[in-house]
């Protein structure tokens, strides 16, 4: 034993005894914040989470995570116009995180090592009814009966899947990927009956005993404009185009082909009429900068050698041409007649300017307010005026309607119709803060541009329906996932531990974060000027 | 025990070698120089295993090696002089409030400027305050035993000592000394076990930052540690002298001092030439006596009290003296002697390598006996001649032939 | 497939990452770190010291294994860390004075050689010395160029925080050009500290042709710590210094910027961060993401007359002129090499009649 001197020699690590933490006047807090990606999500897919395993190499709980809320990750990955990406911070610093790749290659992943949903543990006794088996349908379906709920879905087509069969095209959407991610909702219990069409909603609800219906019967009816035809030009609408070649793989409807619309459903027709042999021309009356099309799918058009009118509307049709009138734009960006005209070779014309719900059995349902082409719903409950009547999906919604809208309003309609069957009024999870580029610390992150998919020769594409994207491999889809900056969200750095000149930070260990040590804290605020992603606050402490 | 005619250097170095210190580290300084010359060739033979020779840059840094070294465990010795010292006093103080029992040689020598590396006391004698043990040899023999005791010494009070033996008068000169032999000095000085030292399998912190809530009471240990070295110093010696039977170190030593009425008090290596005064002195009928202080610090007062006795006159030949004040040894004499009515005062001599002959003791103790030690300062050896053939036309003043008193000095301003 | 891919998100620039494998993550990542400098200590808010201590001497702890013992010179380091009664070092550690620290750790590795060599240890501990610039570069340059001189066995670092800190904020040889301390006073014709002055310790270092000198900074980590366990893979003298900013003496406009400003020191090439093995420069630090001077100098209140209304434009010009010059000399962008002998950068200044 040593003979230590009074004062002058201490023993070693005596100043934990002095709580430093007294000296603070700013306190670090973690908070948890709304990354652009999630919130952007119409799906309310939590991608940042998913993203986080899917980094790591964990791909069956990133898909697990994924799933929470969207039960398609195979189909979303491939045809959501993942507007996630445009919101990514990490665009910002070089390129968006490709978000839709990586759930393509979790959603094909889970098919092909076979995961299925696990089925509730225990039933309810509840009994829901759904109308239409389309996305919205079947997300309600399926998070319904999650909760253990249960669940029977009515569909009037021949196949479940609604727009996602009937309204995107092969080449986007292969059927055995669609046809996977429907078997694992009716795997879970959820019986669909098809070629039922619903006449009466109430009489459907008595006769079976159903404690609640929501009604996702789609936007299944093209819009029409009064085009004055001459002889014998065909006028085609653009669902029942896209239908037929679904049901009888090719139809022929001439050469040249003026498809009228600027939305994807007008991309969509002119690139499988492509396919077919066609000339496709898209006749649209703004300009590029005011299409409302996917802008990835216009400009895959435009490489397919696909022809645009610009500020064009048909004003008249012969057999062998289009009249069409000039346009140009008025200072709000909206198209006015110029008086200008010109003939357009054209031997049909598909309308493509639009779809509507039909009205015919909403009609029936005694009390359900419809207005503009949507059935109206509580906001908050997607409850229709009609109690115990639920919507979701395109018929629901009359601005913005697709299919990844449709899943979160199905998602959202299920947790609501729980609380409802526990005669609960639904309130959504208020959202946190927003998480900003600018409360990052980009300096962090390592420069790596995005994987660009391997893209099939554009030859190839043009002519057969094979999808036309490839996925990523697992490789790229690491990378990929790993470029996630994390936004507002612990990754677990280390930086905050590291970076406390006083120690006052504890790990915790993987996957259980960290913790701020308040005895030792000064509150200087380098845990939370240098943590990455944004997730620490530094605020007043109370004195 | 062996016997050998050799530099007094040597034989300090000898001494120490004997000791088996770990670190040993040395810049040079006249007249310090053949004293870890010598050490260094020891360790680079390999005669002195197990230690480090640290050839430094200063002496700053070789106090610091030493207060490294020593800090680590080992038994550690080095050696400066005069400027040396002054160049290392920071280092010196932190020695000593750190509790390291160093052993450093003073091979003392005046302090520039002007600069003059020959001897007195005022390298020394500058750090009375240091916090250091202060040891004064008389002979090279003394010295030899001195430095074996030092570590004991030092180790067992648990605070640094400095062996002040004069620069030159006995660092450069041949006499024959007893050398202990390994055997004698190893029963003598056990293997070095440290009170504290830093070592990864019990981590502690020394030298920490204290402050006015600690700081009088770390002050009153380290005192305390100080009075308690008188007695260590004494059992020490007691134990060396009977493996040895040399006649060395104590807190002090007597002369002649039976029945003399005027004593002299010395420090160093005057002491031999004064002995050998007092005895001619004696052959001639006058009996004075003479006390060897051995130890400055620690302050022997009750040691020194006891010598006196009850002596009518004690005159303390010094080596040094403070500017603005008087003698630096006196003051401690006359509160060692507080109460009594011996009369002491101070005989300055031998400043800066001016030889004390025996002359010089027979004239201060002439001076001492017909009474004309009228203040309590006195310069002794002035050279009359030197110093008027500046004065006279420079200041317009002279001095008279003889010893100056301190009034004499200040009346010559009312001259001028 | 996970070792395969060689991106981690965040890379190595973050302390940890959960993402690479552990052995590639710091000593700061991990949770049983040694903490040689641990809580309680009384350093002020957001001390870069008190952090690149820490950094320094568990990176150290753990490439002996714990066999670390650490000479400290007086400053701030010291102070903070042992005040009677307490300490905040969990290993052995000595404080003796401003200008010897060198010399006490020479001393120190003689003492651990022997009793290593009496008591038959397989294991001699390693010595640390260590202070800042002030006890460095001025007071302590004797006692350090005599360490060198001799090769003795120790890790000399250098908390680097570019003036005295500890008695207030007076100017060192390592305070640069035009910055304000208390003893050059942003007043008069050429306010701040003098230009053309001042000692780059480093080359000073290399001149020894000692077998390891290095800088690093407390904004990169990974650099900090592979440069102390490199210094501790060779014997004989080592030199490492680190910049640590001081948010009270800088003034930097909050505590929580001291790993950002020394961030930035780096990337504008203000303080360049390499290392040389026996006299020659082994490798550079590149810059990551190359930064105008002016900001690193506009979060730092000492040189606020450099970046307000009254602002002499030509003086800004002249330190960016030298950061351009350190990247020159240095190579510290791109595929640049290092010149052979690169000159301190007062020299530079000291060559150009401005």
């Amino acid at each position: 034993m040593m003979n230590k001197a009074f004062a002058v020699t201490l023993d070693p690590a005596t100043s934990l005894e002095n709580h430093t933490g007294s000296w603070r006047t700013l306190r670090p807090e973690n908070v948890f914040k709304l990354p652009p990606c999630n919130k952007q999500c119409p799906a309310g897919e939590n991608i940042q989470q998913w993203l986080y395993y899917a980094a790591e190499g964990n791909y069956e709980m990133a898909w697990r995570f994924l799933t929470e809320n969207n039960p398609f990750p195979a189909c979303m990955g491939r045809v959501c116009y993942h507007t996630c990406e445009g919101k990514c911070n990490r665009g910002f610093l070089d390129e968006a995180v490709g978000i839709n790749s990586v759930e393509r290659f979790l959603g094909d992943y889970a098919i092909e090592h076979k995961l299925s949903f696990k089925r509730p543990a225990k039933d309810t006794g509840k009994k829901v009814l759904i109308i239409g088996a389309g996305p919205g349908g079947l997300s309600a379906a399926y998070h319904l009966r999650r909760f253990g709920h249960s669940v029977h879905v009515l569909e009037a087509g021949a196949e479940p899947g609604g727009m996602m069969r009937y309204g995107i095209p092969v080449y986007r959407l292969p059927r055995n990927i669609l046809d996977a991610e429907i078997a694992r909702i009716t795997d879970m219990g959820v019986t669909i009956e098809c070629n039922h069409k619903v006449e009466d909603i109430e009489a459907e609800k008595k006769k079976g005993g159903y404690d609640a219906v929501i009604i996702t019967t789609g936007a299944g009816i093209s819009s029409n404009v009064d085009i004055p035809e001459g002889d014998t030009n065909h006028i085609l609408n653009a669902l029942n185009v896209l239908g037929e070649i679904e049901t009888k793989g090719n139809i022929e409807i001439a050469r040249r082909v003026a498809v009228y619309g600027g939305g994807n459903t007008a991309v969509d027709v002119a690139r499988s009429l492509r396919r077919l042999g066609a000339e496709p021309i898209i006749v649209y009356r703004r300009n590029r900068d005011k299409m409302p099309a996917n802008e990835e799918e216009m400009d895959a058009a435009i490489a397919e050698g696909i022809q645009v009118k610009w500020l064009s509307t048909i004003t008249g049709a012969t057999k062998e041409s289009l009249k069409i009138e000039k346009m140009k734009l008025d200072e709000s960006g909206y198209p006015q007649p110029t008086g200008e005209y010109e003939e357009l070779p054209a031997d049909a014309v598909v309308l493509a300017i639009g779809q509507n719900v039909d009205k015919s059995i909403l009609d029936k349902l005694q009390g359900l307010k419809v207005e503009r082409d949507a059935i109206v719903i509580d906001p908050e409950t997607n409850e229709t005026s009609v109690p115990g009547v639920f919507a979701a999906g395109d018929v629901a919604s009359a601005k913005d309607r697709t299919v990844t809208l449709a899943i979160g309003m199905g998602k959202n309609t299920a947790r609501s119709i729980h609380a409802y069957l526990r005669g609960v009024k639904y309130k959504k999870q208020p959202k946190n803060e927003d998480a900003r580029f600018e409360d990052m610390h980009p300096w962090y992150y390592t420069d790596a541009p995005k994987t660009v998919r391997p893209e099939l020769e554009l030859a190839r594409r043009t002519n057969t329906f094979d999808e036309v994207q490839y996925g990523l491999t697992e490789e790229n889809a690491i990378y990929e996932a790993r470029r996630c900056l994390s936004c507002g969200n612990c990754m677990e750095c280390d930086n905050c531990y590291g970076v406390c000149p006083d120690n006052a930070i504890r790990k915790l260990g993987a996957g259980k974060g960290y913790e701020f040590n308040y005895d030792y804290c000064k509150g200087c605020g380098v845990c939370a000027q240098e943590c990455p992603c944004g997730h620490i606050h530094m605020v007043p402490e109370k004195i | 025990m062996s016997t050998e005619q050799i530099e007094g250097s040597l034989g300090v170095a000898k001494a120490v070698s004997l000791c088996k210190p770990g670190v040993v580290c040395a810049y040079p300084i006249s007249p310090q120089t053949h004293i870890v010359e010598n050490l260094g060739k020891f360790v680079k033979s390999g005669a002195l295993k197990h230690c480090e020779y640290l050839n430094v840059e200063s002496e700053f840094a070789a106090m610091s090696v030493a207060i490294g070294s020593s800090a680590g465990g080992v038994r550690t010795y080095t050696a400066t002089a005069s400027q040396g010292l002054l160049f290392m006093a920071e280092a010196v103080y932190s020695a000593s409030g750190l509790g390291l029992p160093i052993v450093m040689t003073v091979a003392s020598r005046a302090i520039g400027g002007p600069i003059n590396i020959w001897n007195d006391h005022s390298d020394s004698l500058s750090q009375r305050d240091s916090g250091w043990l202060q040891l004064f040899c008389e002979s090279n023999q003394d010295a030899v035993d001195t430095h074996i005791m030092a570590f004991k010494i030092a180790e067992k009070v648990g605070l640094p000592v400095m062996v002040c033996m004069d620069g030159f008068v006995l660092t450069h000169a041949f006499e024959r000394l007893n050398l202990p032999s390994q055997e004698q000095v190893d029963a003598f000085l056990p293997k070095y076990e440290p009170r504290e030292f830093l070592t990864p399998k019990e981590p502690i912190s020394i030298g920490s930052m204290v402050g006015p809530e600690a700081f009088t009471e770390v002050r009153l240990l380290q005192q305390r540690k100080m009075l308690s070295s008188l007695q260590v110093i004494e059992d020490v010696t007691k134990e060396y002298r009977e493996i040895t039977g040399q006649h060395s170190g104590g807190l002090l030593d007597c002369y002649n001092c039976e029945n003399a009425d005027l004593k002299l008090i010395i420090l160093g290596s005057s002491v031999g030439t004064a002995k050998d005064e007092i005895d001619r002195l004696k052959a001639q009928g006058i009996n004075v006596g003479l006390i060897s202080l051995k130890a400055y610090r620690p302050f022997p007062y009750a040691a020194l009290k006891a010598a006196v006795g009850n002596s009518s006159q004690v005159v303390c030949v010094e080596r040094a003296f403070s500017f603005g004040a008087r003698g630096i040894i006196c003051p401690e004499v006359k509160r060692a002697l507080e109460g009594t009515s011996t009369k002491v005062c101070t005989a300055l001599a031998g400043l800066g390598g001016r030889a004390i002959y025996g002359s010089t003791i027979n004239g201060i103790v002439k001076h001492a006996l017909d009474g004309k030690f009228k203040d309590e300062f006195t310069w002794f050896d002035i050279d009359t001649k030197v110093l008027n053939s500046y004065t006279r036309n420079a200041l317009g003043i002279t001095f008279p032939e003889g010893p100056i008193a301190e009034s004499e000095l200040e009346a010559t301003l009312l001259r001028a | 497939m996970l070792d395969k891919i060689n991106f981690y998100q965040t890379g190595s620039n973050t302390v940890g990452n959960r993402l690479i494998n552990p052995s590639m993550r710091t000593e700061q990542a991990s949770v049983d770190r040694p903490n040689s400098l641990t809580c309680g200590h009384r350093a002020c808010q957001g001390c870069g010291e008190a952090l690149g201590a820490r950094y320094a001497i568990d990176a150290a702890m753990k490439a002996t294994s714990g066999q670390i013992m650490v000479v400290n010179a007086t400053g701030c380091l010291e102070v903070f860390s042992t005040p009677y009664p307490e300490s905040a070092w969990r290993l052995p550690w000595i404080h003796s004075l401003f200008g010897n620290t060198a010399a006490v750790g020479s001393g120190l590795a003689a003492a651990a050689k022997v009793r290593a060599e009496l008591n038959g240890d397989s294991v001699t501990p390693r010595i640390i010395a260590q202070g800042g610039d002030g006890g460095t570069t001025d007071i302590g340059m004797g006692c350090l160029s005599g360490m060198f001189d001799r090769n003795d066995d120790v890790l000399y670092i250098c908390y680097d925080n570019e003036a005295y800190m500890n008695t207030g904020v007076q100017r060192s040889s390592a305070t640069p050009p035009a910055a304000r301390t208390a003893t050059t006073m942003p007043v008069g014709e050429e306010p701040g500290s003098d230009w053309g002055k001042g000692k780059d310790v480093p080359l000073i270092a290399m001149a020894h042709g000692i077998p390891y000198v290095a800088t690093a900074t407390i904004a990169d980590l990974r650099d900090l710590e592979t440069k102390v366990a490199k210094a501790m893979s060779f014997h004989g003298a080592r030199y490492i210094s680190i910049l640590v900013p001081c948010p009270l003496g800088w003034g930097l406009k909050s505590s929580a910027l001291t790993v950002t400003a020394a961030r930035l020191a780096m990337e504008t090439g203000f303080y360049p961060v390499y290392e040389a093995e026996y006299g020659q420069i082994t490798s550079v630090r590149k810059i990551r993401q190359k930064q105008p001077v002016i900001n690193y100098l506009q979060i730092q209140r000492r040189y606020a007359h450099l970046t307000g209304k009254k602002a002499d434009p030509n003086v800004l010009a002249r330190l960016q002129a030298m950061c351009d010059a350190n990247i020159e000399h240095f190579g510290l962008l791109g595929d640049e090499a290092p010149q052979l002998n690169p000159a301190a950068i007062q020299a530079y200044e000291r060559s150009k009649k401005v």
